[in-house]
């Protein structure tokens, strides 16, 4: 066989492999919005459920996730930033910082459901929270603690180092460094980190299956104390747990997970390239 | 009378020494010029005198180094209120990414400094100090990364005028620039002498020559000679220091 | 951090150097709280052992260690319950083989597209393709999976049923393919220029570049990737409850039913008494699962470490 041909016939099977990867990607997309983009009503999303979630809306779960994902991010950014902050600003290259570097690392590894686990021991029982939006957005926090860490980092290391240089050399301290020169540069790498969190908070399920969802609760939360229902897991509920439930209500709660998640996706997405483009610019 | 004296500084990075004991006595308000070949040690010498080297890792810094009376390396040492007496101006321009006017009153402010008027009047003092304000007064709100780089340097020189240090460090200031901005600079270092006491790194001997009092000529971590400019650039006593300016040298 | 005065009305220097007593004190307290927040890892990955252990290890005041690890039968709520954890692990790896046996050939070779043979201008699309891929909420792809995929698993292979191992592997490749790309893709992107070039120049063709210079190059890189589709796979949760059908037994096909170890924590924790033995059970796989996990990810952190030091 000539080289030619071998070249060919190895490129058509890398692309093909590719297509294996991108053509169910949007495949899926496409279908769930093709099912789903009937259900979608302005009462859809603001009614609550009516005859075993059979009929009605899905707003408390709406409800529910927003304020699990506003929790979350509440609890992760600062830890985020600030552990970031610390390993890029302070930090010297010793043993703590291994062991730092170790626990992000692991961190990231962890399953889902066993931060669900964990949720459950820690938040819910031994510090009495119960089954609650806070055990949720907490346990949800250090899952995506290691996302927003990582991106923080990122964009903390991008700032050049002559800007913390001709800070301090005009006798600003470290920490007005930092407040002023340093945070507001990397802000857009931050920011993108936190989207990303968010995206993968709003989807995650099991773990909020342990600490605080709801099966079926036709009301708002009223606070952080209080068990909510959550889209992820009601896309579980109804497609699993409820016999009869009609077809369009479950690809109507896919299609509404999915575009929150899409959105957060696409806003992170925009800014990344944008301050790429700028940055090349 | 000496601005600062460095007495037997020896300075290490982890177990590399690259500076080997130092003696040197820069005088107030002249303009002292380090010279020497790239990797001399002239550029960490400077950095030594405002402790920048302190945010490298590994740094070891020993000898004795005073502003005036105060050893800079005693302990209690507060680095912040030290680079507010000695200010620095970096090889490459590196204005923040802010308004003119922000950066030149982001000394004054880090200070404490709050009252809008003042801080205007500390704003244009400087930049009329650093010879820049006819070229700018207009556009003060406008992005510092907008301006040329021979300005965006003067910029970085008002920014540190602002914070009245004592004593200026430059750090090869005109290497990133074009000729005739260079001249500017030099113009100005020239004028800023009068009430500064200025330490610059130069790799340039003909620029060391046109605005220099004072000469030291570094070579691979030794201070090798220092003297008035005038004399050491026309009877050296060290015969490196006539191979080097003489360009016997690589 | 901010000076005494407040109405400072000009710039003047202290004569002395030295620190005032109460000198920057917000400086000093902010360094603390960040060293604090700096360990905030640390102290996390700590209490996810400590309360994992605290549950688990109590189950073995019921049941032995042996017949937790070895035991064939996973039976937590008949009156003479069995926790053998054997069918939960061989439903894991089961589910977790055939995802990397789909993803691992077509994840590599999408990274070799995306990194040599793709135009640059399709390359960002594709790379936002891939990400989003792996941005999708898992219970969809569970969802879909019962909908269409259970559904052609089973008329394709006139099965009874659709829910088995097989239908988990197929979604939780998917959900591995992004990690094994992604970092495939970095490790082949991280090689010098220098490589290609050689290559090239002594007459080989792209194809022969990539395949006996820049992929056995990048191995260690990629191995590391196959490392970590793996935790991620091990780890997935609501798709395979949702399409596997959970039969705690152990699997000797993949057509046929299976659990692994996440699904049953996810499954069952909702009918435990508190404190029971079945209970303790489900925090016991969780701790043989985070076991897992934490070596697969430590091993591959090496591996790369090992692969960008021979890279410089």
């Amino acid at each position: 066989m000539n080289k030619q041909l071998k070249e060919k016939i190895a490129f058509s099977i890398l692309t093909f492999t590719m297509l294996l990867v991108v053509v169910p990607t949007v495949l899926i997309i496409g279908f769930i919005v093709y099912k789903g983009i009937g259900t979608i009503s302005w009462e859809f999303l603001t009614a609550m459920p009516r005859k075993g979630m059979t009929e009605g809306g899905i707003f408390p779960a709406i409800v529910g996730t927003l304020y699990l994902v506003l929790g979350t991010i509440a609890f992760a950014l600062p830890l985020g930033i600030g552990s970031a902050i610390y390993l890029t600003e302070y930090a010297t290259h010793g043993k703590l910082y291994k062991l730092i570097r170790l626990a992000i690392l692991n961190l990231a590894g962890v399953p889902s459901v066993v931060y669900g686990l964990f949720g459950l021991g820690l938040f819910v029982l031994f510090l009495g929270f119960g089954s609650s939006l806070l055990a949720g957005a907490l346990t949800l926090a250090c899952l995506i603690l290691p996302v927003i860490i990582t991106a923080s980092e990122e964009a903390l290391k991008s700032v050049p180092q002559s800007y913390r240089e001709a800070s301090l050399a005009l006798g600003a301290t470290k920490w007005q460094t930092i407040q002023n020169v340093v945070l507001p540069h990397a802000m857009p790498g931050i920011v993108t980190g936190a989207i990303l969190g968010i995206g993968r908070a709003a989807g995650e399920t099991a773990p909020i299956l342990l600490t605080v969802a709801a099966f079926f609760l036709p009301r708002l939360p009223k606070s952080f104390f209080d068990q909510a229902m959550a889209l992820p897991y009601h896309l579980y509920i109804v497609s699993t747990q409820v016999p009869n439930m009609p077809e369009e209500i479950k690809y109507g709660v896919a299609l509404v997970l999915l575009g929150i998640v899409g959105i957060f996706f696409a806003i992170a997405t925009a800014i990344r390239i944008k301050f790429k483009m700028a940055n090349r610019a | 009378m000496a601005k600062i004296s460095v007495k037997d500084l020896n300075l290490y990075y982890g177990d590399f020494q690259a500076l080997n004991n130092i003696d040197l006595k820069i005088e107030e308000k002249k303009v002292t010029a380090l010279i020497g070949p790239s990797g001399c040690g002239k550029s960490t010498f400077l950095r030594t005198l405002n402790r920048m080297n302190d945010l490298i890792d590994h740094v070891k810094t020993e000898g004795c180094l005073c502003l005036e009376d105060q050893d800079i390396y005693d302990g209690d040492v507060d680095v912040v209120a030290l680079r507010r007496r000695v200010g620095m101006v970096f090889q490459k321009p590196n204005p923040f990414p802010k308004s003119i006017y922000e950066n030149v009153a982001y000394g004054p402010k880090r200070y404490g400094m709050k009252d809008k008027k003042q801080l205007d009047e500390i704003v244009e003092r400087s930049l009329k100090e650093a010879a820049l304000w006819e070229e700018v007064k207009d556009r003060l709100n406008k992005s510092a990364l907008g301006l040329s780089g021979g300005q965006q340097q003067r910029l970085c020189i008002a920014r540190a005028l602002a914070m009245k240090p004592e004593v200026l460090l430059m750090d090869e200031p005109t290497s990133a620039l074009d000729p005739i901005a260079t001249a500017k600079i030099e113009e100005l270092i020239m004028n800023l002498k009068e009430n500064y006491t200025i330490v610059i790194v130069t790799h340039s001997m003909q620029q060391a020559a046109r605005i220099s009092d004072n000469t030291a000529f570094f070579l691979m971590g030794d201070l090798i000679e220092t003297d008035k400019t005038q004399k050491l650039f026309t009877t050296p006593r060290d015969k490196r220091t006539e191979d080097y300016i003489t360009g016997r040298f690589g | 951090m901010k000076e005494a005065t407040v109405d400072i009305r000009e710039i003047k220097h202290r004569k002395s150097l030295k620190k005032g007593v109460k000198h920057r004190m917000g400086e000093v307290l902010i360094e603390n709280i960040i060293l604090l927040l700096g360990i905030t890892s640390v102290v996390i990955v700590s209490l996810i052992f400590l309360f994992l252990f605290r549950s688990g290890i109590a189950l073995f005041n019921d049941i032995t260690l042996k017949e937790f690890l070895f035991g064939r039968y996973w039976y937590p709520i008949s009156t003479n319950a069995q926790f053998g954890i054997v069918p939960l692990v061989a439903g894991s790896v089961m589910v977790t083989l055939g995802a990397i046996f789909i993803s691992v050939p077509i994840g590599i070779g999408c990274a070799i597209y995306i990194a040599e043979v793709a135009p640059p201008n399709i390359k960002t699309g594709l790379k936002i393709i891939i990400e989003f891929l792996s941005a999708i909420p898992s219970v969809v792809l569970g969802f879909l999976g019962i909908v269409v995929l259970s559904n052609w698993v089973r008329i394709t292979f006139s099965l009874s049923s659709g829910f088995t191992v097989l239908t988990g592997s197929i979604l939780v490749s998917l959900m591995a393919l992004p990690t094994i790309i992604s970092i495939s893709d970095d490790a082949i992107n991280a090689l010098p220029k220098e490589y290609r070039e050689a290559s090239l120049a002594l007459g080989a063709s792209k194809w022969e570049t990539i395949r006996y210079v820049l992929v056995p190059a990048a191995s260690s890189g990629i191995i590391a990737a196959v490392m970590l589709g793996i935790g991620r796979a091990i780890g997935e949760t609501m798709a395979v409850m949702m399409v596997t059908g959970n039969a705690a037994r152990i699997p000797d096909s993949f057509l046929v039913s299976g659990r692994t170890m996440t699904a049953t924590i996810a499954a069952e924790m909702g009918d435990t008494v508190r404190n029971g033995t079945h209970y303790h059970a489900l925090f016991a796989v969780g701790i043989v699962l985070l076991m897992m996990t934490t070596c697969i990810n430590i091993v591959a952190d090496f591996v790369l470490s090992r692969a960008k030091k021979e890279g410089k």
